[in-house]
């Protein structure tokens, strides 16, 4: 089949004209305007945010102030910062352990039961998420049912606050938010991983300890890399999460920061510019995975 | 080595890599319970008996029918579910017909600058849902004054994070659909159009009905862009509902108006997927005829 389209151009500006022009509108232009504002200088008087929409009026002092802020010794940002990297490394952590066995087994081992796991594994997505962390709230209550089994198996002789702003919690919160979301694209890949490789291994007498972790684990690894780019994502513009199961300053998130940043009137440049360096950061780390996976499907072909 | 007893060992080794390890099955299992129980029993609560979300009370209706605090009798709960359903049908409404327009435009053009046009169409699948809100937030109130917050540019936000959703979906269907048979019917003398018509939107409609569940359950369950582009109370979805009251002394009937978005968006998942395998089922049929 040629790969050269029949359709006049016309013809198919037509079918995606409104999809092009909403995509123009909303999104180039939105980014755009994002960008104007932390570009911008604020008004003098009002100190109210003024976009710089002109390259010539662009002024740094708000990325300048950022960048200052993510300094490790005595920037604004830094702390809070260091704080959303180590909770989300430890909730993709977590995701890896709980959700690389789930996905194993089913693609692997599942037989007659399949078809009923997989129903299991997307009933999360079903449920939305803030009823899940609504559940969480109230099984964590120190009323709830986590404290009352605790206290039976005599573990703790109190109700323990767990909404009082523990870290634990808010990472436990995001492992149980996000593993269903790792775990799909995992599965997807074990599911096409070449059984021929396997069977070689076991051929060659490796026994299934050895054959897992020279064999299955190194041919996973794309899958698990795919899996921790979907989650992590999310959760770095996640301000939800930490605020529904604990709401203390101090297990805030970089998400938080920006969000009390743009609600502010006076300081939404300087939001919008956190805003932006999130997006150039995240954008910067995706481009670098999408260019290392390629060329590790080049050298496979090969 | 015999061609028998090769076999018969590659079949030993299949058996062995086959052999279920039972740690692993309790490990899945109680995965499975850990994942779905907490909210089952959320959704066991909004039948309690008291004020309580943690303590069992007893059964009853009262957060569901009975009583002035009940869902269905307080304007807080019901305006917040008749808003989500709204805004998830009009995300519906319009992010499947553009989708799929654009979709079709990209998969039957290869010219030049089709690369850059996919890309674009498709990129707000890497931007951050909240970096995506602040963006329209400031749109809206710094330049695009016309749209005003609210149902409008919540509206708008979902169907701008929807779209990339529902063009993946139709494009991996158009590409199983052969350009042979619009050129068929073009050579039979449709035009375009026609031929857009006749042939390629029926041979699409499992496409449709996918996107138009991918849409309606990401708009029931956005969070970020709805709260940011809205305005005030009468703007308020049940996510934000939830966001805004679990904390406080918020009573069961939060927990029935949760519930009442699950059962629908549950139920239009089986819907459509029934309705998504018997038309591929039918067109597979019609292919082998």
């Amino acid at each position: 089949m040629s790969r050269r389209s029949f359709y006049p151009l016309p013809y198919l500006l037509t079918t995606s004209g409104p999809g092009l022009a909403w995509i123009a509108l909303f999104v180039v232009l939105g980014v755009y305007s994002l960008f104007a504002i932390s570009l911008g200088t604020p008004d003098p008087i009002l100190l109210t945010p003024t976009p710089a929409w002109s390259p010539l009026d662009w002024s740094f002092a708000n990325f300048r102030d950022v960048i200052s802020g993510l300094n490790p010794s005595g920037g604004i940002f830094w702390e809070v910062f260091r704080r959303s990297f180590v909770y989300i490394v430890l909730a993709a952590a977590g995701c890896v352990l709980i959700g690389y066995p789930v996905a194993y087994y089913v693609a692997m081992y599942a037989k007659r039961s399949k078809a009923l796991l997989l129903v299991l594994l997307i009933l999360p997505f079903l449920v939305s998420y803030m009823l899940r962390m609504l559940a969480w709230v109230g099984l964590l209550s120190p009323d709830g049912y986590v404290n009352e089994a605790l206290s039976r198996l005599h573990l703790v002789s109190q109700p323990q606050d767990w909404l009082g702003g523990r870290p634990s919690t808010v990472v436990l919160a995001l492992i149980y938010g996000w593993v269903p979301y790792f775990i799909l694209p995992l599965y997807a890949a074990l599911e096409r991983l070449d059984r021929r490789y396997l069977e070689a291994s076991a051929d060659l007498g490796a026994g299934r300890v050895r054959t897992f972790i020279f064999t299955t684990l190194p041919l996973s690894v794309p899958g698990i890399l795919a899996g921790l780019v979907l989650i992590a994502l999310p959760m770095f513009g996640d301000y939800y999460t930490n605020q529904l199961v604990s709401g203390a300053a101090t297990t805030s998130m970089i998400g938080n920061t920006i969000n009390t940043y743009i609600a502010s009137t006076q300081q939404r440049a300087i939001g919008a510019a956190l805003a932006s360096t999130l997006l150039i950061f995240l954008i910067a780390v995706l481009a670098y995975y999408v260019r290392t996976t390629a060329r590790a499907a080049r050298a496979v072909v090969r | 080595m015999t061609q028998a007893s090769a076999t018969g060992r590659a079949h030993a080794i299949r058996l062995r890599l086959r052999r279920r390890p039972k740690v692993l099955t309790l490990f899945v299992w109680g995965y499975i319970v850990w994942s779905l129980a907490p909210a089952l029993i959320a959704i066991a609560f909004s039948f309690n008996s008291g004020k309580s979300r943690s303590i069992w009370q007893g059964l009853s209706l009262r957060w569901w029918t009975d009583g002035p605090g009940s869902m269905l009798h307080n304007d807080v709960f019901r305006g917040a579910l008749e808003h989500s359903f709204t805004l998830a049908v009009l995300n519906v409404l319009i992010a499947v017909p553009l989708g799929i327009g654009l979709a079709i435009t990209l998969s039957r053009w290869f010219g030049r600058g089709s690369g850059a046009v996919s890309l674009l169409a498709t990129m707000t699948l890497v931007v951050p849902e909240l970096v995506l809100a602040i963006s329209l937030f400031l749109l809206f109130t710094q330049l695009l004054d016309i749209v005003e917050l609210g149902t409008m540019a919540q509206v708008i936000g979902q169907v701008t994070f929807t779209l990339p959703f529902v063009v993946v979906i139709t494009r991996g269907r158009m590409s199983s659909i052969s350009t042979d048979l619009e050129e068929a019917a073009m050579d039979l003398g449709c035009s375009p159009l026609q031929a857009l018509r006749l042939v390629l939107v029926p041979l699409l409609q499992p496409a449709i009905v996918a996107s138009v569940v991918i849409a309606f359950a990401l708009s029931i369950d956005d969070f970020v862009v709805t709260q940011y582009l809205s305005s005030d109370a009468s703007t308020q979805t049940v996510p934000m509902l939830i966001y805004n009251t679990a904390r406080g002394s918020a009573t069961p009937a939060l927990n029935a108006t949760a519930t009442v978005l699950v059962v629908v968006t549950a139920l239009l998942v089986a819907l459509g997927g029934l309705l998504y395998y018997a038309l591929s089922r039918r067109q597979r049929l019609g292919a082998a005829e």
